[in-house]
């Protein structure tokens, strides 16, 4: 059963996590850490299957702006969904960085949270292993309005009626 | 007031029901504790000492009579019919069940109000002066702005999960400080640039708690189209660099403190540069929007001081003495804002029943356009009375008790709900200020002695805002015991300023004997005209001390 809710809809997880005592398999498609990146990032260019970068809280998109075009998705990772910085990093890769690629939320990510992540930008959430995914999915749609503009639409409520 | 629109309602709808989902969730063992405790709380949901407490926003203090009546039917329907005015101008009650609230949230969703962003570690409700509005001293009033901060910082996708609470306040007079602006997380303070147009001034890293301090300037001018642009920026410099693996250094203050001021403004106009101009840029459309919901009211036209508040005036020294005491002056001629004292002797700081809430909204529909604001001194305001209708509003407050002359006074004590009802306090806060308010019932010497702001926190997270009291009481455990100390200076009046302590803190029954005695000394070294703050500033800690640690032995 997959954890992975992608765009609205359960999806298939064809991605693996790279962990940082880790070596790097020979292929697949992978999710490395910054440092990972950063020492390897020639090699890895060179990787046969597709490599993403995740930000651990501290590690700003500052540090992967100029890779941005190379990588095809960013995973954020809540070590618990309490630490609120990842909400940030996601809006600053939308809007200062203008990023297209795929945000995914990796870790301790939960149903009562889903609906602002995906606000800030996040359009991937690889759901905590112990919850159902299913279940989770309502946390999309718990508001139909918001007062704000967020990453999917800049505009406050007032000016979209 | 603020006038929902649909959108407004349906998001508080949308809101009992999301919680409706999560309280079954958490009862039926879906979601454990540590997952459900910051739901709760962004919905204003504590678990207490005795009970759960629920809090209920008061967006800067506003209420409509309707409101009221809802309040009360709540302390009636769900609770033991009561309810606290707390110091962000909230109201809480301390005797839910935890299976009742969604119902009880769902209630007061049909009157506009909530619990949402209470409490937790996320933008709280924005404060601003009681008498915003009717102030006449005020350059514009504040609500419009404070309504647009309401919305901009209600379920902010980004900021829900800050290092910890955040508080932001608005003041519109210049040279006072009556929404404490100087000790709030941010505190904005309005100013009129030399062309007449309005901005704001952005002051960040105030606060009260374990370590008190006054905030820095860090917008020196925000034009008022850029203010929730800038507010955004400063917000996201708190997210992504504010402490998380200490909560007692996750306050903004700390971090504004330790990079200082520059850094942290040098770090804030880079997010700003991204914002500026921007969607969340203020339209003149939206501000007027908002201008027009906070209406001047139908005033009559009438002079002040007619001949029947003369006469009454004349005639009865105890209604003299309460619209001395308990009214101010007004932008209107002939009207007086008036203040229903929560704090007669006996009455636990702030509190007030279910029959005192109909009678107060009653009186508000029929002296006061059906409004009333609670203060963060846990009082109630009338806003806009007619002058010669004074004397029968003040038979009716007196009837309820509410009329106590002291408004500002020493008895006018503000006090956390304490080690009687809060799970994190040290000590106990209600039995202290009803001691101190047992020794000074004479209301003549009340009168002689002159505006004195005792405040009193029952643990340092300083609910009572005891570091701004002229004389600060906080409750600290030692060894299972209360022990108070005792802070001499405070300000939070014209402008904040953190208190001095006096020296080593006091058993529960000394409490009154102190107080007594740092008043006497006032009275004794007073000079003319001079308040205890002034004598205070005048002649310094050390011969309180001395009166107090000296005669003690």
């Amino acid at each position: 059963m997959t954890q992975l809710i992608k765009d609205g809809a359960l999806a298939e997880n064809d991605w693996t996590r790279v962990g940082a005592e880790d070596s790097i398999p020979a292929s697949g498609n992978i999710i490395v850490s910054l440092a990972a990146w950063q020492e390897q990032k020639v090699s890895l260019r060179n990787h046969d299957g597709q490599v993403a970068v995740c930000l651990e809280p501290g590690e700003e998109p500052e540090q992967i702006a100029d890779d941005l075009a190379d990588l095809p998705m960013i995973a954020i990772h809540f070590p618990a969904f309490a630490d609120g910085r990842g909400y940030s990093y996601a809006r600053e890769l939308r809007t200062r960085y203008n990023y297209k690629g795929e945000i995914r939320a990796i870790g301790d990510v939960l149903q009562d949270q889903l609906f602002y992540l995906w606000r800030c930008g996040f359009n991937a959430f690889d759901i905590r292993a112990d919850r159902d995914a299913t279940a989770a999915l309502k946390g999309l749609t718990d508001f139909t309005v918001t007062y704000q503009g967020d990453a999917r639409d800049p505009r406050p409520v007032y000016q979209r009626t | 007031m603020y006038v929902y629109q649909d959108y407004d309602q349906r998001l508080l709808d949308e809101r009992v029901a999301q919680f409706r989902d999560q309280t079954q969730r958490y009862l039926a063992g879906e979601l454990r504790e540590e997952e459900f405790r910051p739901l709760r709380l962004q919905n204003g949901l504590y678990v207490q000492r005795y009970a759960p407490m629920l809090r209920i926003a008061v967006p800067y203090g506003m209420l409509s009579s309707p409101q009221l009546r809802m309040l009360a039917h709540v302390c009636r329907e769900w609770d033991k019919g009561y309810c606290h005015v707390s110091t962000r101008q909230n109201i809480q009650f301390n005797w839910p069940a935890v299976e009742d609230v969604p119902d009880i949230l769902a209630a007061l969703a049909s009157v506009q109000m909530h619990g949402i962003q209470t409490s937790g570690n996320c933008i709280r409700n924005t404060t601003t002066d009681e008498f915003a509005g009717v102030n006449p001293k005020e350059i514009e009033d504040p609500r419009p702005w404070c309504e647009l901060i309401r919305q901009w910082s209600t379920f902010n996708p980004e900021f829900a999960y800050l290092p910890r609470k955040f508080k932001i306040a608005v003041n519109a007079v210049p040279d006072e400080d009556p929404a404490l602006i100087g000790v709030h997380d941010i505190g904005v303070q309005i100013v009129k640039n030399t062309a007449g147009e309005t901005g704001f001034q952005v002051w960040v890293g105030g606060g009260l708690g374990r370590t008190p301090m006054t905030g820095e300037l860090i917008g020196e001018y925000v034009p008022w189209q850029d203010l929730l642009a800038y507010l955004e920026a400063v917000l996201r410099v708190y997210n992504k660099y504010g402490i998380r693996d200490n909560k007692y250094k996750a306050r903004v203050k700390i971090i504004v403190k330790a990079m200082g001021a520059e850094k942290f403004r040098s770090l804030t106009e880079r997010e700003f540069a991204d914002l500026q101009g921007g969607p969340m840029t203020l339209t003149t459309a939206e501000v007027e929007r908002m201008r027009a919901c906070f209406p001047t009211p139908a005033y009559d036209a009438i002079a002040d001081m007619p001949a029947a508040l003369q006469e009454a005036l004349a005639s009865n020294k105890a209604f003299s003495r309460w619209y001395h005491t308990n009214t101010r002056s007004h932008k209107q001629s002939g009207y007086r804002a008036v203040t229903l004292s929560l704090k007669k002797t006996g009455r636990a700081p702030g509190d007030i029943t279910d029959e005192e809430l109909d009678t107060v909204a009653e009186l508000s529909d029929r002296y006061s356009f059906g409004e009333i604001r609670n203060t963060h001194q846990q009082n109630m305001v009338l806003g806009d009375v007619r002058q010669d209708q004074l004397f029968e509003v003040w038979q009716a407050l007196d009837a309820m008790g509410l009329a106590t002359p002291n408004f500002k006074l020493l008895t006018d004590i503000v006090a956390c709900p304490g080690g009687d009802f809060c799970s994190l306090a040290n000590a106990k806060s209600i039995p202290i200020a009803e001691a101190i308010q047992r020794r000074f019932d004479d209301l003549d010497y009340l009168h002689d002695i002159g505006e004195l702001d005792i405040n009193i926190s029952g643990c340092m997270n300083a609910c009572g805002h005891h570091h701004i009291g002229h004389i600060g009481i906080l409750g600290v455990d030692k060894k299972g015991r209360e022990f108070y100390q005792v802070t001499l200076g405070g300000r939070g009046d014209k402008i904040s300023r953190i208190g001095d302590k006096m020296g080593p803190s006091f058993d529960t029954d000394e409490v009154a004997d102190v107080i007594e005695k740092v008043v006497n000394l006032y009275v004794e070294q007073r000079l003319d005209g001079e308040l205890f703050i002034d004598t205070y500033e005048r002649i310094g800690m050390q011969p309180f001390k001395e009166r107090v640690y000296d005669s003690a032995n």
